[in-house]
């Protein structure tokens, strides 16, 4: 293993972050308080309690899954588009590093900074509602895994692009409509039978259910249904990434 | 004793079908310095990047000091630092910075006394502490030039390393390229500057088309395709040959106050000799006389040419 080059690329990757750590702090926090706002107060106090929690209280989880997913697909995705458009990624193809030590560089930093994030997103939802959390550690092991296979996932998008359009397309036209159709601010029980088995189809119902079920033990499917979805996007991604990097797909000529 | 790299046999052709090297096969020496020259288009930066790791071979097979570049891609890399020809920085990156990234990524523990020498032989280490934004083209080209020395290469790439350099620094910078090979340092540049080729390297390949039609030690080279032209200048300008000089291969340059005569010191040692005496009897008067050895540039505009 060249462990210096994961530290080499995970460093560079998060000084990226820090040269814009005021917009990296600022921007979770400043939308989560608007969700709250708006879902959390105004509208959610016209709305009645989900078996047994408030509104503002059953979004905290679908929130957090919210901001990790869309964090870690950009992040990583835009990590590794970066340098191919500059053409520095040059240097990663030349260098004496498998695909095990570019992923936990690229990898490991996106979703580090997605961790974070989650981590500042429950501060800010503290200030809202009371917080309590059943399962803590579940809870940061559905957040980790999480993280890294959404980070990942941005991994793989940011390779196979070869324009920002591309880039952006997927986190809009996949990611966010799975995000908001996978029960961030509802339960599917609240849908009518078909939509519920359609609903099915959507990896993100599985992490939001998983993760909602460490914070109160409420899910829409089994936890280890939602353990065992993630586990196998997991090893997709891995394989996937791997052979990207291992034939050069989109990487080499 | 066996070469540095070996390329056998190795043949590109990109996902559009366009073959950019056709059945290469070449072997570099420990220690030399290589210029490859070609015009646009011809193949070099494929073939760089085809050992280092940035272009996917059709077939062939390539060793760097014995090891497959494939199989044994960890050893063969940390061997090779490359310098490619398009300039490519992380703009909010320091120097110092961006240096240090390169030889961690090459696998090698932080050595502050190297890199600090590197940045001081390329006269960066004043900006170290600059953002790659705030540098000059030439300027960055010398931190890439850095990257490339910091995981201390044992052969290194120079994809036309002075493109963009002024003069005074090129000659600075081939001080340095002699620097490194007095260490031991294998090094393949490509130039257009012919001059570079004829001041710095041992031996010169020439690639056009996709294939490589000529390796030759330079002096070797210099000697089978070296030219020498005898000019002289007339007192009175001519219209045409006079006929008593018409069996030697004479030329008019200048309006007639020329006359050239071209010819290979290799194999006629003593036809000059009786040029000028056939000349004396004709009856022509000169001013002056000047002989010009061609120069690498010459040759290799031939060599392309002919093909
Ligand atoms: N990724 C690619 N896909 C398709 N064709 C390519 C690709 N890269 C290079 N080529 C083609 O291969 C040929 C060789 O290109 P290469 O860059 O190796 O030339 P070169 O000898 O380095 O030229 P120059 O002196 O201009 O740098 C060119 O015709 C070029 O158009
Ligand atoms: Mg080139």
């Amino acid at each position: 293993m060249n462990f210096y080059a994961i530290k080499a690329i995970y460093n560079f990757e998060m000084a990226r972050t820090w040269r814009t750590l005021a917009e990296s702090i600022a921007t979770p926090v400043v939308s989560t308080s608007l969700y709250f706002v708006v879902f959390g107060s105004a509208i959610g106090s016209r709305i009645t309690d989900i078996e047994g929690i408030t509104y503002a209280a059953f979004i905290v989880p679908g929130l957090v899954m919210l901001s990790i997913l869309n964090e870690s697909v950009n992040n990583a995705s835009f990590g590794v588009y970066m340098p191919k458009f500059t053409g520095t990624i040059y240097e990663v193809l030349t260098a004496p590093v498998s695909y095990i030590e570019i992923l936990c560089g690229y990898v490991g930093a996106a979703a580090t900074k997605s961790l974070v994030l989650s981590a500042l997103i429950l501060i800010t939802a503290s200030f809202f509602v009371p917080l309590e959390i059943q399962h803590p550690f579940l809870m940061v092991l559905f957040l980790i895994l999480t993280a890294v296979s959404f980070s990942l996932f941005g991994f793989i998008i940011g390779v196979w692009a070869d324009s920002w359009a591309k880039l952006q397309i997927i986190p809009m036209l996949v990611i966010t409509p799975l995000i908001f159709l996978g029960g961030s601010f509802y339960s599917i029980h609240m849908l009518p039978d078909i939509w519920q088995k359609i609903s099915l189809f959507n990896p993100v119902v599985y992490l939001i259910s998983g993760f909602r079920w460490s914070f109160y033990e409420q899910s829409d499917v089994s936890l280890w249904v939602s353990l065992m979805m993630i586990s196998a996007f997991l090893t997709i991604c891995i394989l996937l990434a791997r052979w990207m990097i291992k034939t050069g797909y989109h990487l080499r000529s | 004793m066996s070469p540095i790299l070996s390329i056998k046999n190795l043949n590109k052709t990109f996902a559009g079908g366009f073959q950019a090297l056709k059945n290469v096969n070449l072997d570099i020496h420990k220690g030399e310095i290589f210029a490859l020259l070609g015009p646009n288009g011809a193949g070099k930066t494929t073939l760089i990047g085809c050992v280092t790791g940035l272009v996917n071979l059709t077939s062939g097979h390539i060793t760097v000091d014995g090891h497959d570049i494939y199989k044994d891609y960890r050893k063969t890399r940390k061997l090779i630092g490359l310098v490619p020809q398009e300039l490519a920085v992380e703009m909010f990156e320091p120097v110092l910075g961006t240096v240090n990234f390169s030889r961690g990524l090459f696998g090698m523990a932080p050595h502050p006394a190297h890199v600090e020498s590197v940045l001081k032989k390329l006269s960066l280490w004043e900006k170290r502490k600059n953002s790659m934004l705030t540098l000059s083209g030439g300027m960055k080209r010398r931190v890439m030039i850095a990257k490339a020395l910091s995981h201390e290469p044992q052969v290194l790439f120079l994809d036309e390393p002075t493109a963009g350099v002024d003069v005074e620094l090129r000659r600075d910078m081939w001080k340095q390229i002699r620097e490194l090979k007095s260490l031991g340092v294998t090094i393949i540049l490509t130039t257009h500057y012919i001059e570079e080729a004829e001041e710095m390297a041992d031996r010169v390949g020439v690639i056009n088309k996709g294939e490589i039609i000529l390796t030759e030690t330079k002096q070797d080279l210099m000697q089978k395709f070296g030219k020498k032209e005898l000019l002289l200048d007339l007192e009175n300008s001519l219209d045409s040959i006079p006929e008593k000089l018409s069996h030697w291969d004479l030329k008019l340059k200048s309006e007639g106050r020329r006359l050239s005569y071209i010819y290979d010191a290799a194999k006629e040692e003593y036809s000059i000799a009786r040029l000028l005496s056939d000349i004396a009897s004709s009856g022509l008067n000169y001013k002056d006389i000047h002989v010009y050895q061609s120069k690498l540039e010459d040759i290799f505009i031939e060599l392309v040419k002919d093909k």
